[in-house]
């Protein structure tokens, strides 16, 4: 089954007297058990494209479907309803709710889903541990570092087993040994669960990771190769 | 604790001081509001109690048609049976007949048109303040005597004092001429110009006698500990009445339908006054929940991006109001309940309230009544608008683009 289907995806940005295209007739399939990553330089169109997968925004033309469905026509609360049931986002700045510990932020789209106590709590402290956040569960995104922040944030995104990963640059705070521990437990997600992952990044390790690697430039794709992930 | 009204608690004291000034506005027109309204109630249950001590009581036995055309012919007959038989069925001493006719009362000098009531020496002082008001001499005591006792206006008008005699003329029941000549045994005061200077008593029977009124009388007049109790009563009463006869009970506001009118023209004046306050405050919730709402764009950008719908978020929103109203409908009511607890030990007298304390019998110092009504009824609806005033930050939140709020910083 396809996870993803991008059908000729266009996205244009006015900024000040020029055009600039974010997207620009962008096609793409992806499998469902996928593991791709989406490299660009800035500015070359990843978040724009994560963000038009996600349904977080719509693009000026083209299709996107997700789980079989055409998402670019839902309305907000369906999309609202899609992501949470299906999708996990890591986005580029961390984005965790600055009110709530780090255990309740990693909690807060469970509880949304209506998992029940018990059970949000057993798999918010597995998670938080696997990310090396133990003993870190009671801190607000203030009292953390980056990449602490990003490691909430990309145990937000898995915790309630999406089957799609969306994650914007995850591991562009971490050192190399985390990042390479959060890449470990990404492959076994999607080795044990199926789970669908989308990887934005610049990252040459993290590359190494994917199964697949799509390059883009200026907002088109420019090459698409299947890889050994390592 | 639900993570929902966890983040809603906590997003509250992001901005300590502007949670604790809404309160406050809050707390402040609650703790006014239930002062005021405790002196409204405490006013308004002064003049009614007040008013129908005098003599209307809680409630008349009346011939049907009489309270708009007071007829001489429009009599409950057998009225002082019907009274001693309704108080033995309700176990009351507290129910008296009555008749009433108008005439004219001569002393040696004057001669003033009055209104004069034939009375049951032993149980008007049960359903009247008026026995109780004897300023000079004495009440009633026998049925049927030729005794009389005038207001203090009125003997003074009449330039008459205790001991003197009064002529009486009028109109009998049936149209014949009536007379009598009685004397007067005692004056009262009960402060009430008008009632002072219109009102004469005399003994029932002797009243009968002379107005050839054949047994019957006006009124049977019932009082109960308090208008609730008179209400509950209301359709006993009207059940034991003879059923042959065009009897009906009134209501003490039937009976004194100016009292009601002035309550309620008093009601409606302060009410606007209240209404004013409690959209101003409406409005600085209103303005506190937008702003909190604006600031927090990017905030609800992510949750909107994690999933959450906009209505849930605005859920949210209303969520946060009504924990800040809460704080501020409890908070009033406890401080304005204790504020005003201090008035009602204590009292307190109002300028600008002699008019209608003179025209309803009020002391000058007033005794706020602080019920739960009072108490609740000006905070519950601070608590509503202001709720209300949280509908349109909430409802903005729909129109929220989760990533474009997520670019706000
Ligand atoms: N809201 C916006 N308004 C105007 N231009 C935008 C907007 N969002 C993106 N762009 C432009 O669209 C292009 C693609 O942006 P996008 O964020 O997708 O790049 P990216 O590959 O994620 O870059 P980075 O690696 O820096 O995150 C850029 O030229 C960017 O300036
Ligand atoms: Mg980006």
């Amino acid at each position: 089954m396809t996870a993803v289907r991008c059908v000729d995806l266009c996205k244009t940005y006015r900024q000040g007297d020029q055009d600039i295209k974010a997207l620009d007739h962008v096609s793409v399939e992806i499998e469902e058990g996928g593991f791709v990553c989406l490299s660009a330089p800035s500015g070359g169109g990843k978040t724009t494209l994560l963000n038009a997968i996600g349904g977080l925004d719509i693009p000026d033309s083209g299709e996107v479907w997700v789980a079989e469905q055409r998402i670019d026509q839902m309305s907000k609360g369906e999309l609202a309803d899609l992501r949470l049931a299906n999708i996990g986002f890591v986005f580029q700045a961390y984005n965790l709710i600055p009110v709530l510990t780090a255990q309740e932020n990693v909690e807060f789209v469970m509880q949304v889903q209506g998992v029940p106590a018990t059970q949000r709590r057993e798999q918010s402290l597995a998670i938080l541990e696997e990310v090396g956040l133990q003993g870190l569960e009671d801190r607000r995104p203030a009292e953390m570092s980056g990449g602490q922040q990003q490691r909430v944030a990309v145990a937000r995104a898995i915790v309630s087993r999406p089957a799609l990963v969306l994650a914007d640059e995850p591991t562009a705070n971490l050192d190399s040994k985390t990042a390479d521990e959060l890449m470990a437990l990404f492959t076994e997600l999607n080795r044990h669960h199926n789970t669908t992952f989308i990887l934005a990044t610049h990252d040459q390790r993290v590359m190494r990771y994917a199964k697949r690697l799509i390059r883009m430039l200026d907002g088109r794709i420019v090459d698409d190769i299947e890889q050994d992930a390592a | 604790m639900n993570i929902v009204l966890r983040l809603a608690w906590r997003n509250l004291w992001r901005q300590p001081r502007r949670t604790w000034l809404t309160t406050g506005a809050m707390v402040f027109s609650n703790v006014l509001l239930v002062f005021m309204i405790s002196i409204q109630f405490g006013m308004y249950g002064l003049m009614i109690d007040n008013t129908l001590q005098i003599f209307t009581g809680h409630m008349q036995v009346q011939a049907k048609g009489f309270k708009d055309d007071q007829k001489m012919r429009q009599t409950v007959p057998d009225v002082i049976p019907l009274a001693s038989r309704l108080r033995e069925e309700f176990q009351t001493e507290t129910i008296a007949a009555r008749g009433m006719a108008f005439g004219l009362a001569s002393s040696e000098k004057r001669s003033f048109g009055i209104g004069i009531y034939g009375v049951e020496p032993q149980f008007e002082p049960r359903v009247s303040s008026i026995p109780g008001l004897i300023s000079d001499g004495r009440y009633l005591l026998d049925d049927d005597a030729a005794e009389i006792v005038i207001g203090s206006v009125l003997a003074r008008n009449l330039r008459t004092s205790k001991g003197n005699e009064l002529t009486l003329l009028g109109s009998g029941k049936d149209g014949s001429f009536a007379a009598a000549v009685v004397t007067i045994i005692g004056i009262f005061e009960s402060g009430v110009p008008d009632i002072d200077r219109n009102i004469a008593h005399i003994p029932l029977r002797l009243f009968q006698d002379v107005f050839y009124m054949d047994g019957s009388g006006h009124q049977v007049v019932v009082m109960t500990s308090s208008l609730g109790d008179a209400e509950r009563l209301h359709p006993d009463i009207s059940a034991a009445l003879p059923v042959d006869e065009d009897l009906v009970v009134h209501d003490w506001d039937a009976l004194q339908p100016g009292l009601k009118q002035a309550i309620q023209a008093d009601m409606s004046s302060a009410f606007f006054m209240y209404g004013i306050l409690v959209i101003l405050v409406a409005f600085s919730v209103l303005n506190t929940q937008l702003m909190s709402v604006l600031e927090r764009t990017h905030e609800f950008g992510i949750v909107m991006s994690l999933g959450l719908k906009p209505g849930r978020l605005g859920r949210l929103v209303m969520l946060e109001t009504a924990m800040m109203g809460a704080m501020g409908m409890i908070l009033g009511a406890v401080l304005g309940a204790i504020f005003t607890y201090w008035f009602t030990v204590n009292g307190l007298s109002i300028p600008g309230m002699e008019e209608m304390a003179a025209m309803f019998n009020l002391p000058a110092r007033i005794y706020p009544q602080v019920t739960v009504l009072s108490t609740i009824t000006g905070p519950s609806v601070v608590f509503l608008f202001t709720l209300l005033a949280a509908v349109y930050p909430a409802l903005r939140l729909h129109r929220l683009h989760p990533v474009e709020a997520m670019r706000v910083n």
